[in-house]
């Protein structure tokens, strides 16, 4: 049976939060969400992006991997789990470990919380909340053959921190690598047109 | 566009804090409780109505999950994911409020009975002494079509008041008169599971991505399907963002734009000539008066590159497909109708309205904004979109609401006109439901004067909003999901509501309190309905032949097929999902088209006043915020206004983010805080407009209107922006350009109502 996982493709995320206020509506940790939004630069653009739990394939979870106590578990099925609060001792390696700043360390409780691509959800074969509300669907979920199928986009699960490969069961969707439109072209095309010759009469402002 | 919550309180990080995203106001305490019934429904908030199913234990919602229905596929936005909140919140009205001291007392707790008779006995007593008409409705459309439907027929039966009038006028009564006349029919033409189907989509003033989320997923069906997408607005929204070309336009001036792209398209030759000859008529004209917007000009005017309206007009006019969404963005304009009508032009010239997933499809915003406009609670209709100046109409709906058609009021004044009327003493009580009129409507220190010289002024809410606080007497409602009915969303589909939960202490459902009042004014057999089932069955018939005709739909019908979209005339008929496609609504079958000359917005920028300003809507909240600030997660993520300015402006007055700044309009003044950002003109600012008492946007608005559907000028006004420690101006006009004033455009100000009406208004009215 294929995979099922998330694919996450910021070029459609329009920053709404409703993941957020999706994932705090799960029964195991209500009011809680694992999933962050965040604007990559709202000084010079509206773009947004949606961080989930990448769950790490190879290496495997370098969160669990530097945990002294074994509090994070991972299912045969290779999700990481989150710190199982019995053994958890709030040293927080984790959050320092993960190559992505996924794990929160909630200082009340002492704990580590992190997203296990909601695993009381999935493994009724429902979709995970994030996913399941997202309205645009920048959190897509389902297996690899049915998003190339269904999507636009380039699905890469392989991200490089230097010369460090992590090979993760999370997607990030880059953008197809041929542009369809060559907008350049036409506007200056248009601007052949409009007796406009050489240099772009656009204010600068223009983005 | 929305921001990080950290420009709300600097310093803190949010994505590492638990406790910083608001809490329901009950608490999380129903986490661990397993539910014993999903009750399928639907959201409350915006126009798309996405399906879902409330959780329910022990009598109360205890949650949400999702529900696959054809047009949101199981997604939600956050206001749907959260909307449940509502249900048990601590500020709900439980019991009757009433001023026992009069005016300047304190609301206090008062039986229904007390309140009830308190009501009707001012209201005999006005009525005897001034007349019918000096007691007014002012109703809504965030509530189901049946409580719409009894607004209407208690307005003119049980009270026999002309002044009845509803919130549809401040959300998109420019595109349903435009359709109207255009079309003949006020709907939008297509369902949205139909935009993958379009190879080209241009979107005008309408931000799909923070106002309607759940439509964003079509867009990028079709996005995947290579459509391209062309976006005209003054703000570079998440929608823009992702554009392949983005037509930056001064706020009110988009007929330029539109004009000039339909020139383009005449002049490269991709007008389709024979659809315009089958099925159209005025085509001649249009294309006479498109012929001066040229691309230099309607630069000028618009101030978007004329490069990019070739460009556009290219991408527009080469797609086989093509479709034009729209919103509040031109619909909010002293020229809205115009502006709705220039986009039908350019549709219509490249043969689209009709083919599937082509021609123009308007965006409405609020939550029954479609089946509210259509079951009678406007100023001049009568339920099925008949006019209340047709004899035929009169007749037919005097036979089924069993009164003689002698009897029916006549057309009354709009909800802009309204205030004029309170102020000036002819309405002299009020009821309010489902409105907020102090957040609502234009230059709200005017409303708060009229509204404080009604004796009795009603509010029927379920919180205590900005308008109950005025009121006299308060009337506690009902939730959505406390009652059941139907709505019509954005696309015409009519869809149920189920009922999940019992109204909390004594709130009763809005209509039970109509019917209650209905008999206290001794026309309870006109009231006789036993439960909703008995209004929805009454209104089927009242629609019967109507343009919208819901008579064939059941509410059986509607679990059976996901909704079921109107016009649907008989029970075995399946209903309408796309309309036009072989004829139009109008008796020759034709669409028309009309000349759309530019008009400027009745304010612009002068010396003192050297900006624009512009409001709207955030994702997180819902028209005026009396729902949505309540609820924890959403007032957390926007719990106050802000004003957006572009670097190079902020630069100039050497305003930086989070500084609190003043913005000024010949109106009034307001402090807030600044967010610079480059996604939006530099000669613009915006404001969201969700926010009351003194963040309120509306203190600064024009009340200018539009002259035919009375629709404010939200989108466009004149406005300075300046630091705190800047010298206070004295008040005026201060260099501003007043394009139209009360003196040579009265009907732009509605300070005449009613009585006199042109030739050219009753045709827009005429459907």
């Amino acid at each position: 049976m294929a995979i099922k996982t998330l694919f996450v493709d910021p070029a459609r995320c329009i920053g709404c939060r409703a993941c957020e206020a999706a994932c705090r509506e799960c029964d195991s940790h209500k009011g809680e969400s694992m999933v962050m939004v965040d604007f990559v630069n709202r000084g010079i653009s509206v773009a947004t992006q949606p961080t989930v739990c990448m769950h790490c394939q190879d290496p495997v979870a370098p969160c669990a991997q530097v945990c002294p106590v074994m509090a994070i578990l991972i299912t045969p099925e290779g999700v990481v789990q989150q710190a199982d609060p019995s053994r958890c001792i709030g040293c927080r390696n984790c959050v320092y470990a993960c190559p992505f700043g996924v794990p929160k360390f909630d200082v009340q409780a002492r704990l580590m919380k992190k997203c296990n691509l909601c695993y009381d959800r999935t493994s009724q074969d429902l979709k995970p909340w994030c996913a399941q509300a997202c309205p645009t669907q920048a959190l897509w979920y389902g297996d690899y053959e049915e998003f190339m199928n269904q999507r636009e986009g380039h699905p890469v699960n392989v991200t490089s921190f230097g010369e460090q490969n992590v090979r993760t069961r999370v997607y990030h969707v880059l953008p197809e690598e041929t542009p369809q439109l060559d907008i350049a072209a036409l506007l200056s095309e248009a601007r052949a047109q409009t007796g406009q010759t050489g240099k772009v009469r656009e204010e600068a402002w223009v983005l | 566009m929305t921001i990080n919550k950290d420009f709300f309180s600097p310093g803190r990080d949010f994505n590492y804090d638990f406790q910083s995203a608001g809490r329901p106001a009950t608490g999380w305490s129903s986490a661990d409780r397993v539910p014993e019934l999903l009750v399928p429904t639907h959201c409350c908030f915006c126009g798309v109505q996405c399906g879902m199913y409330l959780k329910v234990a022990d009598g109360k919602v205890i949650g949400v999950e999702a529900r696959d229905f054809p047009h949101n596929r199981g997604s939600l936005c956050p206001k749907g994911v959260v909307a449940y909140q509502q249900v048990e919140h601590p500020d709900r009205l439980r019991t009757p409020l009433i001023r026992r001291g009069g005016k300047g007392s304190q609301l206090e707790p008062a039986s229904w009975n007390e309140a009830l008779d308190y009501i009707v006995s001012r209201w005999k007593q006005i009525q005897g002494e001034h007349g019918r008409d000096a007691v007014a409705i002012y109703s809504g459309s965030s509530m189901t079509n049946e409580k719409c439907y009894i607004m209407g027929k208690f307005a003119r039966v049980g009270l026999r008041t002309r002044n009845i009038d509803y919130n549809g006028r401040l959300c998109m009564s420019s595109s349903a008169v435009a359709y109207a006349r255009a079309f003949g029919v006020d709907r939008a033409p297509l369902p949205m599971t139909d935009i993958p189907l379009t190879q080209c989509m241009l979107a005008v003033g309408v931000n799909i991505a923070e106002c309607f989320p759940i439509v964003m997923q079509w867009i990028w069906r079709a996005r995947d399907k290579g459509a391209c997408l062309i976006v005209i607005d003054p703000r570079e929204t998440p929608l823009a963002r992702t554009a392949d070309l983005w037509l930056p336009v001064r706020p009110g001036t988009d007929e330029a734009v539109i004009n000039a792209l339909l020139r383009q398209v005449i002049v490269d030759g991709l007008v389709d000539e024979a659809y315009l000859r089958e099925r159209t008529t005025g085509w001649d004209k249009v294309r006479e008066a498109v012929e001066p917007f040229t691309p230099e000009v309607a630069e000028r005017l618009s101030g978007v590159p004329a490069e990019r309206i070739v460009a556009a007009a290219r991408l527009y006019g080469g797609a086989a497909i093509s479709l034009i969404m729209h919103g509040k963005g031109i619909e909010h304009s002293s020229h809205g109708v115009d502006t709705c009508l220039a986009c039908v032009n350019l549709a219509l010239a490249r043969g689209q309205v009709g083919k599937p997933g082509g021609g123009t499809m308007m965006i409405t915003g609020q939550g029954n904004g479609q089946g509210g406009r259509e079951v009678g609670q406007k100023a001049n209709q009568l339920p099925g979109y008949r006019h209340i100046d047709v004899p035929e109409d009169r007749e037919y709906i005097a036979k089924v609401w069993g009164v003689p058609a002698d009897e029916l009021p006549w057309e009354g004044a709009a909800a802009p006109e309204m205030i004029h009327l309170m102020a000036d003493g002819e309405i002299r009580s009020c009821l309010i439901a489902c409105s907020n009129l102090m957040v609502s409507l234009p230059e709200n220190q005017v409303v708060k004067r009229a509204l404080q010289r009604l004796d009795p002024l009603i509010v029927v809410d379920f919180f205590l909003s900005e308008t109950a606080e005025l009121a006299d007497v308060v009337l506690p409602g009902t939730v959505w999901c406390e009652d059941e009915g139907t709505t019509t969303n954005l696309e015409g589909r009519v869809i149920k509501i189920n009922r999940a939960a019992d109204p909390p202490g004594e709130a009763r459902p809005d209509w039970e309190i109509i019917c209650e009042l209905a008999k206290r004014l001794g026309r309870g057999e006109f009231f006789a309905y036993q439960s909703v089932l008995d209004i929805w069955n009454e209104y089927r018939l009242a629609s019967k032949g109507g343009v919208s005709d819901y008579y064939g739909i059941t509410w059986e019908k509607i679990d059976e097929q996901g909704g079921v979209f109107w016009p649907c005339p008989s029970e075995d008929h399946p209903g309408t999902p796309r309309l036009f496609t072989e004829r139009f609504g109008h008796p020759d079958g034709r669409a028309r088209m009309f000349p759309i000359p530019y008009r400027p917005p009745a304010e612009e920028p002068g010396d003192g006043y050297p900006f624009r300003l512009t409001t709207g809507r955030v994702v997180y909240h819902y028209l005026t915020g009396n729902q949505t600030r309540r609820l924890g997660f959403l007032n957390s993520q926007a719990p106050e206004p802000w004003v957006e300015i572009h670097p190079q402006a902020a630069a100039r007055l050497g305003i930086v983010t989070d500084e609190i700044v003043r913005v000024r309009t010949p109106r009034n003044s307001m402090e807030l805080k600044a967010l610079v950002v480059p996604t939006i003109r530099p000669d613009t600012l915006f404001i969201p407009y969700h926010y009351g008492h003194e963040h309120a946007v509306n203190q600064l608005t024009n009340p200018a209107v539009e002259p035919n559907v009375k629709i404010p000028e939200y989108k466009a006004c004149a406005a300075t922006v300046e630091k705190l420690a800047a010298p206070v101006q004295p008040a005026g006009l201060n260099g501003v350009v007043t394009n139209f004033t009360p003196e040579n455009a009265p009907k732009m100000f509605p300070y005449t109502v009613g009585e006199t009406k042109a030739p050219s208004e009753k045709d827009a009215k005429a459907f």
